[in-house]
């Protein structure tokens, strides 16, 4: 118990029945709420342990924009899972049993939770949190790192989302704007 | 004695393959970019337990504070958060044009049909 305290144990085990609770649901407007409840408790595990800007993106981005689009998209699609299609299958069990046994069996080298020596804390980390204060001026690191040691990151990351607002727009928007084209040029059907 | 100082990582290979057995068993679209979603979350779930520092505090620079946990897993999350946010918007339009094309999010019905449109 030394390593893991207490309220870890107990939200990751909530996480875990929660993940549970919603493979199980048939009625997809259930699950997705369940979802929203997954992000904020995922939320809450960020924060207990120290990252407290990705608990808030996620509680932000994962919990509320998340939520409102899988609404959306229910509202605009099904919100029930047809049973008949939903047969127990093994195939399926057997593989991700295996993945996941060779992975549990691969963490029995990870260093444990928490532990100061582990590898990830004795590279690029310590130089960010020696030289925040000198380079940049801002007390949050996370900030610091994010928009100005790896500014790269984050312009890819928004390269990565006008790519998708960009994808979504024609997907969605797209398809009105064919429709008026071949509304105005009648002729042009009978081609195809 | 059990050492629970692997807890955390069972864990987040359990949310992994609970996600990944989703995306491979359901035929529900809608279904399936929840499994994702789970996906995600435990990979997001993985990289920040990795970046916790037994001890230490949020890493904001402050007076009287010495350790702090690492804050380059947090910063990557945060890209990881809101790219799959856009990958995942991007999915839930996909399903609303295969709705609209044929009729269903079912994965096999979509097959039937597209067969049916075949033989014609």
């Amino acid at each position: 118990m030394s390593d893991l305290p207490g309220i870890h144990l107990v939200l990751f085990t909530f996480l875990a029945v929660i993940a549970i609770a919603v493979i199980r649901l048939k009625d997809l407007f259930a699950a997705v709420m369940l979802m929203g409840i997954f992000s904020l408790l995922s939320a809450s595990l960020f924060t207990v342990m120290d990252a407290v800007d990705v608990a808030f993106t996620e509680a932000a981005v994962g919990a509320g924009i998340s939520t409102i689009l899988m609404l959306a998209t229910l509202a605009l699609t099904d919100s029930e899972e047809h049973p008949a299609h939903n047969r127990f299958r093994v195939v399926p069990l057997l593989a991700v049993l295996a993945t996941g046994g060779a992975l549990v069996y691969a963490t029995f080298d990870m260093p444990r939770y928490g532990d100061p020596s582990a590898p990830i804390h004795h590279y690029v980390a310590p130089h960010y949190l020696e030289h925040t204060d000198d380079d940049i001026g801002v007390p949050n690191i996370v900030t610091a790192v994010l928009a100005s040691y790896r500014g790269y990151d984050t312009w890819g990351e928004t390269t990565v989302i006008l790519t998708a607002c960009v994808g979504v727009l024609l997907l969605l928007g797209g398809h009105a704007v064919v429709e008026r084209f071949r509304r105005t040029t009648p002729g042009q059907e009978d081609g195809e | 004695m059990l050492d629970l100082g692997l807890y955390n990582y069972w864990v987040v290979i359990f949310l992994m393959m609970t996600g990944l057995y989703v995306v491979i068993s359901r035929g529900n679209l809608i279904k399936k970019v929840i499994g994702l979603n789970i996906f995600q979350v435990s990979v997001i779930m993985f990289y920040v337990s990795m970046g916790k520092v037994r001890g230490g505090t949020a890493p904001i620079l402050a007076e009287g504070i010495e350790v702090y946990s690492n804050p380059l897993p947090h910063v990557l999350m945060l890209t990881a958060i809101v790219v799959g946010v856009a990958t995942s918007a991007v999915a839930l339009a996909l399903i609303v044009r295969i709705k609209e094309a044929y009729g269903t999010i079912e994965e096999d019905e979509i097959r039937v049909v597209e067969g049916e449109e075949e033989a014609r």
